[in-house]
C-alpha cells in the first residue's frame, strides 16, 4: 500500500490563499460557516507557544455537526446553507474568534453517549505536522461523560478540550477556548 | 497525546466543498490578472489518492506560491524582489471523479529566509489538502526535481526517510508538457486513511 505523503509546516505566508478575506485579502473565495437555526455561539481565545507567547500567524480549522447532530453529508437536502466547517487565522496576539452554532450530541458509542463538540485542527509555524483536537462545553450536561474526556484522568487536562461558558450576549453564548502547543498547560491532542 | 483510535468517530467524517467554492480562474494562476504574469508556465497535475490506493475525488486542494522572483505577495514577506502585478501566487480546485487535479502557474523562486547562514528555501508550491475524513486533513509542499537547495533545506529534511522525501519532489514529464506553452510536472499525493495507524514523519 502507498505511503501517505509527508506533511511540512504550513509556513508563515498562507493567509492570503487560506484565510483571504480575513486578511483583507481578495482572492480567493472563503469557506465560512454559516447556519440557518440554532443555538448561535462564539468561541475565543488565543494560540500560545511553550512558552506561553501567543501565536500570531497559527490557523485553525473547525468541523462541526449541525444543531441536531447531523454531519452534512454530501448532496445533503438538509441544511443547503450549513457547511459545518470554518477557518480562521490567529491575530497578533494569538486570538481567533469563530461564530457558529452549538453541535447537537452525537449518536452515543458503545452506549456512552458523546457530549457536544467540535473538532479542531491547529496549524503553525514550526509545526511539521498539524494537530488535531476537539473543543467541548462546559455547559453541557454530558461534557463530563463523554468517552473520550473519560480517557483523560487529570482534571486539569480534561478542562483543556472544554470551551468555559462566560456569557450570554444578544441571544449568543460566548465561550472561551485557549491553545496551548506546547508545555505544562499543554492542550490534549488526539492521535489514532 | 491522547489516543482517541477507540472513539472518533466525529473525526471520520469531513467538509463537503461543492464548485461553488472554486472562482473562475482560481486553478489557473497565470490568468487571474490583466496580464501575464513573468516567469517560466508551468503545469502541475497528479491524483490524490487514499491509503488503500482509491482515488480521492471531490478533494478541494488549495496552493499558494512566490511569484518568479521569489516573492509572496503576503504582507510580510520582506524579501527584497519585486512583486509582479500579474501574478498573486493563490489557486485552488478540486479533484474529478479519478481523483486528478490541475493547476497552471508559473515557476516559483527560491527565497532566503532566516534559518541558518545563507539560508535559502528550495523553489517549492504550498499544496493543502482535504480527503474524505477530518484525518486526513494534509498540509504540504511540492519541491522540483533537480533543485541544487533540496539537500540544504531543513524543512524538507526534517523529513527524514528518504523515500518519504523523494514523494515531495514533483517529477517533469514530457506528456504533461505543452509544446511551445508550458512545462508540465506531475505530483501524485496519498492522503492517510481512517485505518491508518501510524503517521509517517
Ligand atoms: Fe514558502
Amino acid at each position: 500500500m502507498p505511503k501517505p505523503t509527508s506533511s511540512q509546516t504550513i509556513g508563515p505566508f498562507f493567509a492570503y490563499c487560506l484565510t483571504s478575506s480575513e486578511y483583507g485579502y481578495t482572492l480567493v473565495a472563503d469557506n465560512s460557516l454559516k447556519s440557518p437555526s440554532g443555538k448561535k455561539i462564539k468561541i475565543s481565545g488565543k494560540v500560545y507557544d511553550g512558552e506561553k507567547k501567543p501565536v500570531p500567524d497559527a490557523m485553525l480549522e473547525i468541523w462541526q455537526a449541525d444543531p441536531e447532530g447531523t454531519f452534512l453529508a454530501p448532496q445533503s437536502e438538509k441544511h443547503q446553507s450549513f457547511m459545518g466547517f470554518a477557518r480562521a487565522g490567529t491575530g497578533e496576539d494569538g486570538s481567533f474568534l469563530f461564530n457558529t452554532v452549538k453541535p447537537g450530541s452525537l449518536k452515543p458509542i458503545r452506549g456512552l453517549p458523546q457530549a457536544p463538540h467540535i473538532n479542531l485542527h491547529v496549524f503553525a509555524r514550526g509545526l511539521i505536522d498539524h494537530l488535531t483536537t476537539r473543543i467541548y462545553f462546559s455547559d453541557e450536561a454530558h461534557t463530563y461523560k463523554d468517552p473520550l474526556i473519560s480517557l483523560i484522568s487529570d482534571k486539569n487536562r480534561k478542562q483543556t478540550l472544554i470551551a468555559e461558558f462566560q456569557e450570554e450576549q444578544a441571544g449568543c453564548a460566548v465561550y472561551t477556548f485557549n491553545i496551548n502547543l506546547q508545555g505544562a498547560d499543554e492542550t490534549v491532542f488526539l492521535r489514532w | 497525546m491522547v489516543d482517541n483510535s477507540k472513539f472518533f468517530n466525529s473525526e471520520v467524517t469531513a467538509p463537503v466543498f461543492g464548485h461553488s467554492s472554486i472562482g473562475q480562474n482560481d486553478a489557473d494562476l497565470t490568468t487571474q490578472h490583466q496580464g501575464e504574469p513573468q516567469g517560466e508556465r508551468i503545469i502541475i497535475t497528479g491524483k490524490i489518492t487514499d491509503d488503500v490506493n482509491r482515488p480521492v475525488s471531490d478533494a478541494l486542494v488549495e496552493i499558494w506560491q512566490t511569484n518568479a522572483a521569489g516573492r509572496y505577495i503576503h504582507k510580510a514577506d520582506t524579501h527584497e524582489a519585486p512583486l509582479d502585478p500579474n501574478f498573486s501566487g493563490g489557486g485552488r480546485t478540486l479533484t474529478n471523479a479519478e481523483g486528478i487535479y490541475q493547476f497552471t502557474t508559473i515557476k516559483p523562486g527560491a527565497y532566503p529566509w532566516g534559518n541558518h547562514t545563507n539560508a535559502w528555501r528550495p523553489a517549492h508550491i504550498h499544496f493543502s489538502l482535504f480527503g474524505h475524513t477530518f484525518l486526513s486533513r494534509l498540509i504540504t509542499q511540492m519541491y522540483f526535481p533537480g533543485d541544487p537547495l533540496l539537500k540544504f533545506d531543513p524543512i524538507l529534511q526534517s523529513v527524514k526517510n528518504p523515500k518519504a522525501r523523494d514523494q515531495l519532489v514533483a517529477t517533469w514529464d514530457s506528456s504533461i508538457t505543452k509544446t511551445g506553452w508550458a512545462l508540465g510536472y506531475k505530483f501524485d499525493i496519498v492522503l492517510r486513511g481512517p485505518n491508518q495507524t501510524c503517521r509517517e514523519d
